[in-house]
């Protein structure tokens, strides 16, 4: 095309309009089109009458009338068209050349996959029965991230070297996660199973990536997809619920019991959703507005409150906190929460925009936090020392540790920042920085744990 | 003359229907016929054309299809349908009834030379 806009400035300038007209959200691609011969219908009847090329653009442009003004009234027509569909526009899929709906299809068929990978154990005498929920909790990353994995390899065409890694890590991970001699219903295998799927997410993140691990602004969108992934899997869970509220009273309306069944089926249902969760988020990515930096934009100011609530009232009344089995867990998920809000505040942030309230508040959050971590640790140490350390308690206090070192650099570097000695970049890339850390981490509880404290 | 906007608004609906239900035409050429009929004072932004007839469209008064053009541009044309020609008797009728109240008032005031009177109010 080009070539043909150097001959013929006309066509350029008629290219250029197109472009303008093409951004507008309310004006479709066949509008443009309509639109444009009915510039060149205005452009080729001027010219008869006796004006040049340029004035004769230039007044049909005119005639046409504002964009803004056409594009305003295409709204009003159009209104529909203001709110992005969730469902992957045809359009987008005629553009691709049938890309979109063959993308479609791989998506489907891998999600079907995972789901009737599930049941494929059952059929070699592992039913899904109380003697061996051990089993599928220790395997049930392994039915679907391997084919997630395998998803973005094809979609970012990666060359065969990423497939042997990937295949290699997914593999080891089976190993472990079944030769292990896990006595039946222990603190390790249980651990295993929590930890596995979180360092397998991360080796589902190199595939995500496409090769470029070591690139920090990979790993941020890796961190924003796993963000998006989230919410998208929630939403669709819980349309799965109502869908299966439904089906379970209507067939009982008949007097059939569905919940064998459906009970069968779910774990196959949530791997599919896994699959198609992670395909909206990459077709949608541009679409629509990213939720979860709104989320945390809306929930920052208010945990920030409430921790500092929270450490006023404990120094108020001098009360110190009650060691429960549950604290240090919960005082993991607090640093995990506080992490996340820190995570999509910074995945969302211009680096160049200088800092404002809100940064603020995110410093605030993450110094609450750490020192009410502080308070809860200080308390926990002191009765691993006078119990000594189970499996659960180690792992619990590992992480907390991984957390707090985290989030303690972090203030620090944030804190630089908002004294204008460093730049917000620093935050970003320790964060992009440390993401390996926790796989790290998970990967030595799945698999060192069980060594170390003899598989019980 | 400047004809008003509410009333080249108005009469977007009927013109567009009477001159698609004429042949089968496209954008550019409705907006030519409108300023032959109207000897040039009924003056539209061009691009004002398209939503009107893409809401026409929407309520399934006309048809659009594409073709292509005398130089093999694609181009989309319009065609009427059945309800199209049902409503263009519709907004015929009212037209006439409304043009019929203006005649009538026209004739009784008697003005002479059309708006004299209001001229006459402002002397100098």
């Amino acid at each position: 095309m080009t070539t043909v806009d150097a001959a013929n400035p006309l066509e350029a300038q008629i290219d250029q309009w197109r472009s303008y007209l093409g951004r507008r959200r309310a004006i479709h691609p066949t509008d443009v089109e309509e639109l444009e011969d009915h510039l060149r219908g205005q452009i080729a009847t001027l010219m008869e009458g006796g004006l040049s090329q340029d004035e004769a653009f230039l007044v049909a442009v005119k005639r046409l009338g504002a964009q803004d003004v056409i594009a305003a009234e295409f709204a009003r027509e159009h209104s529909e068209r203001l709110w992005k569909q969730l469902i992957v526009a045809p359009e987008a899929a005629d553009a691709a050349g049938g890309e979109g709906r063959r993308e479609m299809l791989v998506v489907f068929a891998l999600a079907a996959a995972a789901g009737l990978t599930f049941k494929l154990p059952a059929l070699f005498g592992l039913g899904m029965t109380g003697a061996n929920e051990g089993f599928y909790a220790r395997n049930i990353s392994l039915f679907v991230l391997p084919l997630l994995a395998g998803y973005f390899v094809w979609k970012r065409a990666a060359g065969a070297d990423s497939w042997r890694w990937l295949a290699v890590a997914f593999a080891a991970a089976a190993i472990v996660a079944n030769v292990f001699p896990f006595a039946k219903g222990s603190d390790t295998e249980a651990l295993l199973a929590l930890h596995l799927p979180i360092a397998l997410w991360l080796v589902v993140g190199v595939a995500y990536v496409g090769g470029r691990w070591r690139d920090g602004a990979a790993r941020m969108n890796f961190v924003r997809f796993s963000g998006e992934f989230f919410i998208y899997f929630v939403l669709i869970a819980l349309g799965g619920a109502v869908l299966v509220a439904f089906t379970m009273g209507m067939f009982e309306a008949i007097g059939i019991d569905a919940e064998p069944v459906l009970e069968g089926w779910l774990p196959s249902a949530a791997l599919g959703a896994v699959i198609v969760a992670s395909w909206l988020v990459e077709a949608k990515q541009s679409v629509i507005e990213n939720m979860a930096p709104v989320l945390t934009r809306l929930f920052s100011p208010l945990f920030t409150a409430t921790l500092f609530v929270f450490l006023a009232t404990m120094a108020w009344t001098g009360r110190g906190i009650d060691i429960q089995r549950e604290v240090l867990i919960g005082f993991d998920l607090l640093l995990v929460l506080v992490l996340g809000l820190l995570l999509y505040s910074i995945s969302a942030r211009d680096p160049h925009t200088p800092r404002g309230a809100f940064d603020f508040v995110l410093v605030a959050l993450v110094v609450s936090a750490l020192v009410a971590d502080g308070v809860a640790l200080a308390a926990i140490a002191a009765r691993i020392t006078e119990y000594g350390s189970t499996p659960n308690r180690l792992a619990a206090l590992g992480m907390n540790i991984v957390l707090l070192g985290n989030l303690a650099w972090s203030a620090w570097l944030y804190l630089r920042f908002l004294r204008g000695r460093g730049a917000f970049a620093a935050v970003e890339r320790w964060q992009t920085a440390y993401l390996p850390v926790y796989g790290a981490w998970a990967a030595i509880v799945a698999v060192g744990f069980p060594l170390l404290f003899g598989y019980r | 003359m400047d004809i008003g906007k509410d009333l080249v608004a108005a009469s977007a609906t009927p013109l567009v229907l009477a001159i698609v239900a004429e042949a089968d035409t496209y954008g550019y050429a409705i907006l030519k016929r409108v300023g032959e009929l109207s000897g040039g004072r009924l003056q539209w932004t061009d691009g004002m054309l398209y939503p009107v007839l893409h809401r026409l469209e929407r309520q399934g008064h006309i048809e659009g299809y594409w073709g292509s053009s005398d130089t093999g541009r694609r181009r989309k044309y319009y065609r009427i349908t059945e309800r199209g020609l049902a409503e263009l008797k519709e907004q015929r009728a009212q037209w006439q009834a409304v043009d019929a109240a203006l005649r009538s008032i026209w004739h009784a005031a008697s003005l002479p030379g059309g708006w004299a009177p209001l001229g006459s109010l402002s002397p100098g």
